[in-house]
Formats: C-alpha cells, structure tokens, sequence
C-alpha cells in the first residue's frame, strides 16, 4: 500500500512535485473519502500553503457498483431499477434516459399521453434535484436551515411520487414502451398544490440575494470560464452558469419539449452564485412546465401495443397461443433488439445523461456505457479549487452537485 | 456571629452557585438550541425521551445524551500528545466556568451589621480579571487541535487562534470605551452607574441609563466579537462542521467530546453575563433601583404574582389550543404535559392573586424585602441572559459560515478601526465634559 503522504510517493499519487516542494511548508490533507461535505465517497487530496490548495488531486472510485457490467447480465428491462440509483436523487430522469434509448434502438413510439407522463414527472424530478443540491450546497457553506427549507418540498413532491410509483426514492416508474401505470386520480390537485409551495419556496430563497455572507461566499468563487466548460465537457446547469446557452431540450428537442414554452436561464460568469441561481431558475421554469403540461396532457392509453415490449392482455394469454407465445418469450428472453448501436442522451437534471448501448441480437445488452453529467464535472474539480480556500473547495463541492452514485456507477 | 467567618460562609455559597450557574444553563441550552433550531427550521425536534413519562419538551433528551456520552468508548489517538490531549478539554471547561466569579447577581444586601455580597470576588479590575481569563479558554482549543496529531484538528486549532485573537483586539477596544465612560473596572460600580435614567446632554430621556444607550457601537462591536469569541455561527470557523468535519476536537471521544461541548455552552452563558453586565444593567430591574424594590415588597409581590397568573394563562391557553388539536404525540402517546404546566401556573398565580386581601396586610419579618429584592434582581439577570443566548441560538441557524479571509478582513479592517475610532470620539468627549 502507497502512503500518499510519504514524499516519494506524489508521483504515486498524481501530485508532481519538484524536490525543493517537498521541502517546503506545504501540509497535505486529504478531503475525503469520508468526509462530511462529500456528498457519497470522494477524495481530494489537497497540498495547502495555509489554507490556501496550491495543488489537488482528485480520486473517484469508492462507490463504484458496476452499473455498466451489471447491464450485461441483465435484461433490457431488468436494468431499469439499476439506473435509479445511477442519480438517485432524481430517479426518474435516468429511468426515462435508459427506457428512451432502447425505445429509439427498437424503433419504437411510445403513446403521446406516456410522453407527457414522463415529461411531467421528469421535470418535477429536476425540481427535486435542484433543490436537494441547493439544500447541501448552503449547508456546505454554513446555513444549515435553508437544507430544511428545500427539503420540506422535497418531502412534499416525494409524497406525490410516493403515491404515483409506491417509492419515494427509487421509483422505477419507467417501462420499455411506456410508464408502469396511468396517473393516479387527483393527482393534478396534488400537484397544484404542491407546486405552489416550491414556487413559495423558491421565492423565499431568492432573498438569499440580501444576505451579505452568503454572496461573499459565492460571487466570484472558484469561476470556470466558458473555454473551460467545454473543454471538460460540461453540460447541464454547470454549463449553462458559464454562460453558454446550450440545454438538449432546445438543442436536440425530444418527446414533447417543442411544445412547451420556456426559456434556458443562463450564467454570467461561471461561479458558485450562478451555478445556485441557474439551478433555482431552472425550479421556476420547470414549475412552467409542468403548468403547460398539466393542461395539454392528452388522454389515452400510456402504454404502447408494439407487441416486441409490451406483454399481451390476459385475455390473448390464455386465450390464444400467440398471445401466450408472446407473453412466455417476453418474461423469459426479454426484449430482443437488433443488433446495433445506440448512444441516446437526455437532459437530465445534472446535465446530459448518455446511455451507448450495443446489442448482439440478444436478451442482454453486449454493452453498455453511461455518461453520467458530474463524471465530466467532477473531473474539473482539481483545477476549478486550486488557488482557493477549503472552505471555497468545499462551496465549490455543492455547487456542482456530485452525486456519487452516478459518478462512479 | 464572627464577620469574618460570616464572609467565609457568603463567599463559599455564591461561588457554589456561580459554579452551578453555568452548569445548570448548559442543558438548558442545549434544550434552547434544539428546539429553538427545530422552531427556525420547522421541525418538531426532540420530544420523545421520556422518564416516568415525563418528557418536559424534549428537556430529558438531554440526561440521555450525558448517559450515552459517559458510556462510549474513549478512544485517544496512539500518535496524540497524551498529557495535553487529556489537558485541553478540562482547561477549556475550567476556563469557562471561573469568570463569572466577579459578576455580581444581585445587589449587595445591607443587614443588621453585616453586608451580603452576591459577587464572589469584587475584584477592581473585574472587568480585566473577566476579559484575561476568557483569553486563557482559547488555549484548551489550540492545545486540543496540536495534540490531537490531526491535520484537520491542526488546521482548527490555528484558526481558532487566529480568530480569537484578532476579535479579542476590537472585543478590548469596545470594553475600553466602557471603561473609559464608567471610569472603575469593577463590576459592581459598572452595574450600579447603570441605575436611574439617561441623560443626553442635559436631557433626561425615558429610557434606562444602560451602557448601550450610552455606547451602541460599542456594544455592536462587542457582540460580533463575543460570536468570534464562542466560536458560534457566523464565526465557528474552528470547528467547521462541513470543512474541517470537526475542528479542533475532531479527535475527541465520550466525555472529553462532552466537555468541549459543554464549554462551548458555558463561553456562551459568561459572554452573555458580561454582555447584560456591561451594557443592558446587568442585575438591575429596569427603572427600578434596589432602594425602591426593598421599600415596597407589597407591590413587588403583587406584580410577580400578576405575571405568573399571566403567563400561566397564556401557557394554559396557548398549549391547550395546541394541544387539543394534537393530542397525540406518537404510538398513541397522550399530550398532557402542556396541560400540567399551564393549569399548575395559572392556579398559583392564581391562589397569589386570591389571598391579596390576606397578604397585602401582613407584617413581613425584616429579612424579607430583602431577600425579594435579591431574587427579582437575580431573576432579572436570568432573563436578560437568557435572551442573549437566544440571541447566539437565533444568529447560528439563520446565518451562513464567513470564510477564513473574510473574518479576518471583517475583524481587522471594519471592526477594530471603528473600535479605535470609537474611543478615540469617545475620549475626547469625556475629556472636554
């Protein structure tokens, strides 16, 4: 085992540093994997002059599931359940991104009403996710109560979802061809309601702008500049704070977003201020949205007929042997998508979640590669901290909101 | 009896209850915090702790805590300094608790031959014995953060020292001021000049002649300083909950974690006592001085038991209300507590109220104006330092974390030459008076 403190290990450790640095004053200190403003298990190892990080190194890994490999030996539809705990935060959004890249790969349309379905309870997963990362953010900085004041929404959303799937957190709501079930009825009063506190909440936290610590805290902190952003590949809010107006649902629009009103928010600058506000302004846009889908959300079936994902009525099944051919080889081979390749991507609340999926013909994906959106912001984390403080790392942590889960798969 | 030995005996018996005073308000709050955070946050906070069935708020949470506490295992680091990491947290304790000793809780007591002191010392230099031994609590923080060989407690530690000493700087310079206006160090004289009404030039205004009405920037300056002292939010840069994931006692188990802790709670309870001292009239009961309160016991009675009686309606009403709406706490656990308390309140107020007729016309032994006048004093204390450790409540669940560089720049180049500027105004008017 290397001891990354030992100087004849930097090298080891990624940390090149001349002789005479080794000499030095500087203390190292690692910021994780356990640590308190992590969010999962993450390390980033820190040479401080004082309090200043003249060099990081950052190291991911340790909540690594194998996702991808896990893919291999399961059926398309088994690994629906795997990819809510890709982003658990915001569940929904990575069952939508799987389920419409294997949909695309299958050539398959899914009836309009479940495209509402799943615009609907993605954006109010976005909402979730934004204000679960504002929440820890703040807390991150020091204002533990604003975690509770976003949170209590939080609560409230997940009560809907709660009784839309049956689970708070990881729904698997999702299904190849469609979304497990219809709405659930009175869920748009729910959602009315529901939708008035986030706006409440959200208003009230926009006099977060008065207080005098907080924006010392946030403006002009750990800025990445436009070049920057593309060059690690950022995408998602943490793009957009840079200043660049790139969202896919205006870019490449799927399901119904060409329908829906709405505007991208974009940064000034790039630092944690924007990437906090550009998070709450993407919570009202949502709430937009969701209005706009609320009243256009057509009626009819939520489950497609094609007979390659969706399993025949009862009737057919023991009816029929057709129908009971069809029901015994999609419970025992699952779906079978020609051989070929797919990378279908979504916007998901943290950025673009990819999904490159191979098919050999068979019952399980040959393989399956996910871009989750923070890999690629976490990978700027190192160079985005240097010169700053801890206590600016650690803001800087939150606001590019990590979730370990996705990030190491 | 002997006035020496009854000396003894004054001084024995307040230095025991300044001792417990401390000791008693660290669950109180520890109470305050919890449900005062679980108020700000909209939370219920703990309530279910219960002895005999009896969970008085949430209060017994806190004889749980002692209880888990005292029973964890103590772990010391093999790499620490053993003498001094088992040094630090008693010395921060200790340091926390002997500055009250030159606080007076109540008004000296003239009786027969002898004088009460409800001060344990009554030092001349009490305002400079207070300030030089709050400066010595720093050091059980910046020796726990050396000894405990953790480059995060380390990094606590420094902070600590930094920011301590920065802030005690503008927290001097304001106590200057004090002392430059009242002209004595000693507590006594400080809380007695505060007796009576302001006078502005000549002008006598209605309000209570208190050392903030005479210096508000001052008293300002002292109270961010007195945050930066406690290491409370805004300023709790030492401990760093989500950078420094503990601090300075990172490395500190069980009871020695508790003692910390409770240290923390004490600097608040001390700051607090000084603050009230210095500038809000310490134990005095406003617009009313000692002479008038030990002349008219009558009134005095009458108007406490008038405020129980009231209170304990309010209590009574408030919680009834509330609770008649939510008798269920959980598992089908009645609420009857709420009903307890306010009906027990609102029925002494009550009889205290009844029996005026009796009362109004008795013959009170001699001692007895007295030692009223000491208990509304003492009482009075409490309540305004109670309200300044809501205060230190309310600030740290409301406000974020400054950075390092950002206190420092707020200590340095905002408060203390305001401070300076401060006394040097301040001076040339008590010269030129």
């Amino acid at each position: 085992m290397t001891n990354p403190l030992n100087p004849e290990n930097y090298e080891a450790t990624g940390l090149e540093f001349q002789a005479e640095n080794t000499q030095s004053n500087l203390t190292f200190v690692n910021l994780g994997p356990s640590h308190p403003a992590t969010h999962g298990t993450l390390r980033a190892l820190c040479a401080l002059e004082g309090e200043t990080i003249v060099a990081a190194v950052t190291e991911i890994g340790y909540l690594h599931r194998g996702f991808e490999k896990d893919a291999e030996v399961h059926t398309y539809q088994q690994v629906i359940p795997y990819t809510d705990r890709l982003n658990y935060v915001s569940a929904i959004m990575n069952n939508v991104g799987w389920c419409k890249a294997i949909e695309r790969m299958l050539e398959i349309t899914i009836p309009p009403r479940a495209v509402y379905i799943r615009v609907l309870t993605s954006e109010l997963n976005r909402i979730i996710d934004h204000l679960v990362c504002v929440g820890a953010n703040l807390v991150d900085i020091g204002g533990l109560s604003n975690f509770w004041y976003t949170f209590n929404v939080r609560e409230k959303v997940y009560d809907i979802l709660e009784k839309l799937c049956g689970a708070r957190l990881t729904s698997s709501y999702m299904r190849l061809g469609g979304v497990a079930h219809d709405l659930y009825e009175g869920f748009e009063n729910d959602l009315k309601v529901v939708l008035k506190e986030i706006w409440q909440s959200v208003k009230q936290f926009s006099k977060l702008n008065n207080n005098k610590i907080f924006l010392n805290r946030t403006r002009n902190i750990c800025v990445v500049p436009k070049e920057m952003a593309i060059a690690y590949g950022w995408t998602g809010p943490t793009l957009r704070a840079s200043g660049i107006n790139y969202d896919l649902r205006k870019e490449e629009p799927y399901y119904c977003y060409p329908d829906l009103e709405f505007e991208v928010p974009v940064g000034t600058i790039g630092d944690i201020y924007d990437r906090i506000f550009v998070r709450m302004l993407e919570i009202e846009e949502s709430i937009h949205m969701i209005e706009q889908l609320l009243k256009k959300i057509p009626t009819g079936p939520v489950f497609t007929e094609d007979k390659r994902v969706a399993l025949p009525p009862k009737t057919q099944t023991y009816g029929n042997i057709e129908g009971l051919m069809n029901h015994f080889k999609l419970i025992i081979h699952g779906v079978c998508p020609d051989q070929g390749e797919i990378y279908d991507v979504t916007e998901s609340a943290n950025g673009e979640l990819g999904f490159y999926v191979i098919s050999d013909g068979g019952k399980n994906p040959y393989r399956v590669k996910c871009r989750p959106p923070c890999f690629m912001n976490f990978a700027a984390y190192h160079e985005m901290i240097e010169g700053h403080l801890i206590a600016d790392a650690i803001a800087n942590l939150g606001s590019i909101n990590i979730i370990a889960g996705e990030l190491d798969r | 009896m002997n006035s020496a030995l009854f000396q003894f005996l004054n001084i024995t018996i307040i230095a025991f209850v300044v001792w417990l005073i401390p000791l008693q308000f660290i669950p109180f709050l520890i109470w305050l915090e919890r449900k005062g955070s679980a108020f700000i946050q909209d939370r219920v906070g703990p309530d279910r702790t219960d002895v005999l069935g009896f969970r008085l708020f949430g209060y017994i949470q806190n004889f749980a805590d002692v209880v888990k506490l005292l029973m964890k295992e103590d772990v010391i680091p093999l790499q620490a300094n053993r003498f001094y990491f088992l040094l630090a947290p008693f010395w921060s304790m200790m340091f926390s608790l002997i500055p009250l000793m030159s606080i007076p809780l109540a008004g000296s007591i003239h009786w027969i031959n002898t004088t009460i002191h409800f001060q344990v010392v009554n030092l001349n230099v009490g305002l400079l014995f207070f300030f030089s031994i709050t400066s010595m609590g720093i050091l059980g923080i910046v020796l726990a953060g050396w000894a405990s060989n953790n480059k995060f407690s380390l990094i606590g530690g420094l902070r600590s020292s930094a920011q301590m000493i920065s802030y005690e700087l503008s927290m001097a310079m304001s106590l200057i001021t004090l002392l430059v206006v009242y002209q004595h160090a000693d507590f006594q004289t400080i809380v007695h000049e505060q007796t009576g009404l302001y006078h502005f030039f000549g002008y006598t205004m209605c309000l209570p002649n208190w050392g903030f009405f005479l210096q508000p920037i001052a008293f300002l300056i002292f109270l961010v300083a007195s945050f930066a002292e406690t290491n409370r939010n805004p300023f709790d840069l030492p401990e760093g909950e989500s950078e420094l994931v503990a601090g300075y006692h990172v490395e500190y188990s069980s009871i020695k974690f508790a003692l910390f802790f409770m240290s923390e709670y004490a600097n608040m309870v001390v700051v607090s006592f000084l603050n009230v001292s210095l500038f809000w009239g310490g134990y005095e009961v406003p617009y009313v001085s000692t002479a008038q309160l030990i002349q008219s016991p009558r009134i005095v009675l009458l108007v406490l038991s008038g405020i129980i009686f009231i209170m304990g309606l309010l209590v009574f009403v408030v919680l009834f209300r509330h609770g008649w709406k939510q008798r269920t706490l959980y598992n089908g656990v009645k609420k009857w507590e709420p009903f307890l308390l306010g009906t027990g309140m609102a029925f002494i107020g009550l009889i205290f109220l009844i029996l005026i007729p009796f009362w109004l016309h008795w013959n009170f032994p001699a001692w007895f104006p007295l030692a009223l006048t000491a208990l509304v004093q003492f009482g009075c204390l409490i309540i305004k330092v109670v309200f300044f450790c809501w205060l230190f409540v309310w600030v740290r669940w409301t406000l974020p974390r400054f950075r390092y560089d950002q206190l420092m720049n707020l200590g340095w180049k905002i408060m203390l030459p305001i401070a300076m500027l401060n006394f040097l105004v301040t001076s040339i008017f008590v010269i030129l008076k």
